[in-house]
């Protein structure tokens, strides 16, 4: 009896995990690796992967957002870490509530309105060039939005609490008396941050960095709206591919490199920071 | 460093500096669209021409379509307000049983199941978008070569929005939850037992009432995630626009002012949700 309420009970998630997450990945992987000769007809080869290395569009957008990823989660990371440290060890009683509160109330409103906000404030015609020609520090309205600075600034901004989040849980746990006795031994700043409060942190460290990474390579609505026309995402090609060239295979190509290169980057995170994917996720 | 040892003033200043500039960073972007939603211009840029509610209440004769008078906009959020409801009423029936399986069961492949239910949340939202898009599209394939079936929500549209959606956000309601049970206190439910109460009567009284702040919790931020997300379902969406599909078709284009007026509705929608949990949230959780 009881074996039969606890497989009944097994079959909503195994039905979730299957066929909305396990079959779906095995169905992409078979579309990458077919190639449609005529209508109806499919050959199965490499030959959509071999494009992504002769096509050099593919190629250089794919490291392209590799790195501008990994940029913009160290910038979040240095962005964030004293933030994290303000509110656990600096900021007092209700001050630290407000101000974790304050972190946390930008990340209700949805990724598409503080954008929207980035495009008022960076256009042409918006509001810091305006600015800018008004105390005359240019004489012209400058272009702010389109540059890849954009982008990465865009990408800190959206990912920012994913970050604080994962910190200030890790910096909780750190002793002060660690650091007091640090200090009397006389230890500087330098020494305690990267002796006591790292090492400490990493935990916290990589669980955000982890996230962040992948929420940078996936994204696709904060590159193509500051980038515009010139993002050059990967997640762009994949929706060129899919939606508007109707080239599934290609596209499945596309997405199942993108999904390797996360993967493979949250194995080497865990790997250098001797950590396991159940902990770092439940940390998070 | 902290309070407890000697800070210089360079350091102090240093800190209130950043501070200022981080929360400026944070808030600017929100506070911009806010005020632009009140400008009376034809298009969101400076200068402030001065104060209208234009865009929320304008219609024809003032020639200015507000919020209340565009459709294509009205029509988008109540199309996101039932994908909401769906994926909350999903995920939060699913992220329970999880929580349960996984705090309360011993079963064979419990790690493996532990893990798997972890694998939603480290798939890029496009990715999992185009998986689940090309698998119904097969599907619907094979069930219409084999059976004859035609079954329409396999292809882009509503339903497939929301099983996107659901694929990630019952992982992150799971966690919420099973978070709270684990912090659960067994001895109060064999005691109840103990004093006679069924296993039903235990639930309802006793573990419910407990799992009662995670479930609000999973709840409103399930409904938010549904409501924000644009990765995945841009992938899957079919001919009805959920509001970010739709604003963000119009942002692309330069918009008016209006999506500024729905953008500042969506704030306070998300800030009165966003209050009402923590508020909830403090006395049982000091």
């Amino acid at each position: 009896m009881r074996k039969l309420t606890l497989t009944v009970l097994l079959i909503p998630p195994i039905l979730w995990l299957g066929l909305l997450i396990v079959l779906p990945h095995v169905q992409l992987l078979a579309l990458s690796l077919r190639e449609r000769m005529e209508v109806g007809v499919y050959a199965y080869n490499l030959n959509q992967y071999k494009s992504f290395f002769t096509e050099t569009v593919f190629l250089e957008t794919f490291i392209r957002t590799a790195i501008m990823s990994a940029l913009a989660t160290a910038l979040t990371l240095v962005i964030a870490l004293p933030m994290a440290w303000i509110i656990v060890k600096i900021a007092k009683g209700r001050g630290a509530s407000t101000l974790f509160v304050m972190c946390l109330l930008p990340f209700w409103i949805s990724e598409t309105i503080r954008t929207l906000g980035w495009m008022i404030l960076l256009r042409e015609s918006g509001v810091i060039p305006q600015f800018l020609v008004a105390i005359g520090v240019t004489a012209q309205p400058i272009e702010l939005l389109y540059h890849d600075a954009t982008i990465m600034m865009g990408l800190v901004y959206t990912s920012m609490l994913f970050m604080l989040v994962p910190l200030i849980n890790a910096i909780e746990t750190l002793d002060n008396s660690l650091i007091e006795a640090a200090y009397n031994l006389g230890a500087n700043n330098a020494a305690i941050i990267r002796t006591i409060v790292l090492p400490h942190a990493l935990p916290g460290i990589t669980a955000g960095c982890i996230i962040v990474f992948m929420l940078c390579l996936g994204n696709y609505l904060t590159p193509t709206l500051l980038g515009g026309t010139h993002s050059q995402w990967f997640t762009e090609q994949i929706y060129n591919q899919f939606i508007t060239r109707f080239n599934w295979e290609q596209g499945s190509a596309l997405g199942f490199l993108l999904l390797l290169l996360s993967t493979l980057m949250i194995a080497i995170a865990l790997r250098l920071s001797g950590q396991r994917f159940t902990d770092v996720m439940r940390r998070a | 460093m902290i309070p407890s040892l000697p800070r210089s003033t360079v350091f102090k200043t240093g800190t209130w500096l950043y501070l200022s500039a981080f929360l400026i960073f944070l808030f600017l972007p929100l506070i911009t669209v806010a005020v632009f939603a009140f400008n009376d211009a034809a298009y969101p840029a400076p200068p402030w021409h001065g104060f209208t509610w234009d865009w929320f209440l304008g219609n024809d004769a003032k020639n200015r379509v507000g919020l209340l008078a565009d459709d294509e906009l009205l029509n988008s959020i109540l199309t996101s307000s039932i994908v909401a409801s769906f994926v909350t009423l999903l995920s939060l029936s699913l992220g329970t049983l999880n929580a349960f399986l996984m705090e309360r069961v011993n079963f064979k492949g419990k790690t493996l199941l532990a893990t798997m239910i972890l694998v939603p949340m480290v798939i890029p939202g496009v990715i999992l978008g185009i998986s689940i898009l090309a698998f119904a599209s097969n599907c619907a394939e094979l069930l219409s070569q084999w059976f004859g079936w035609e079954l329409e929500w396999l292809r882009p549209g509503l339903p497939l929005v929301v099983l996107g959606q659901f694929s990630y956000i019952a992982a992150i309601s799971t966690l919420t939850i099973a978070a709270r049970l684990k912090r659960f206190d067994r001895t109060l439910e064999e005691a109840a037992l103990n004093l006679g109460a069924s296993r039903i009567a235990v639930f309802v009284t006793i573990l419910l009432p407990f799992l009662r702040p995670a479930l609000l919790g999973a709840a409103a931020m399930s409904f938010l995630m549904s409501f924000e997300n644009f990765n995945t379902t841009v992938m899957l969406v079919g001919s009805d626009a959920p509001l970010t599909i739709e604003m963000y078709g119009r942002m692309r284009e330069g918009a008016t002012p209006t999506i500024n007026a729905v953008s500042v509705l969506l704030m306070l929608m998300s800030a009165v949700i966003a209050l009402t949990l923590f508020r909830r949230d403090e006395p049982s959780n000091p």
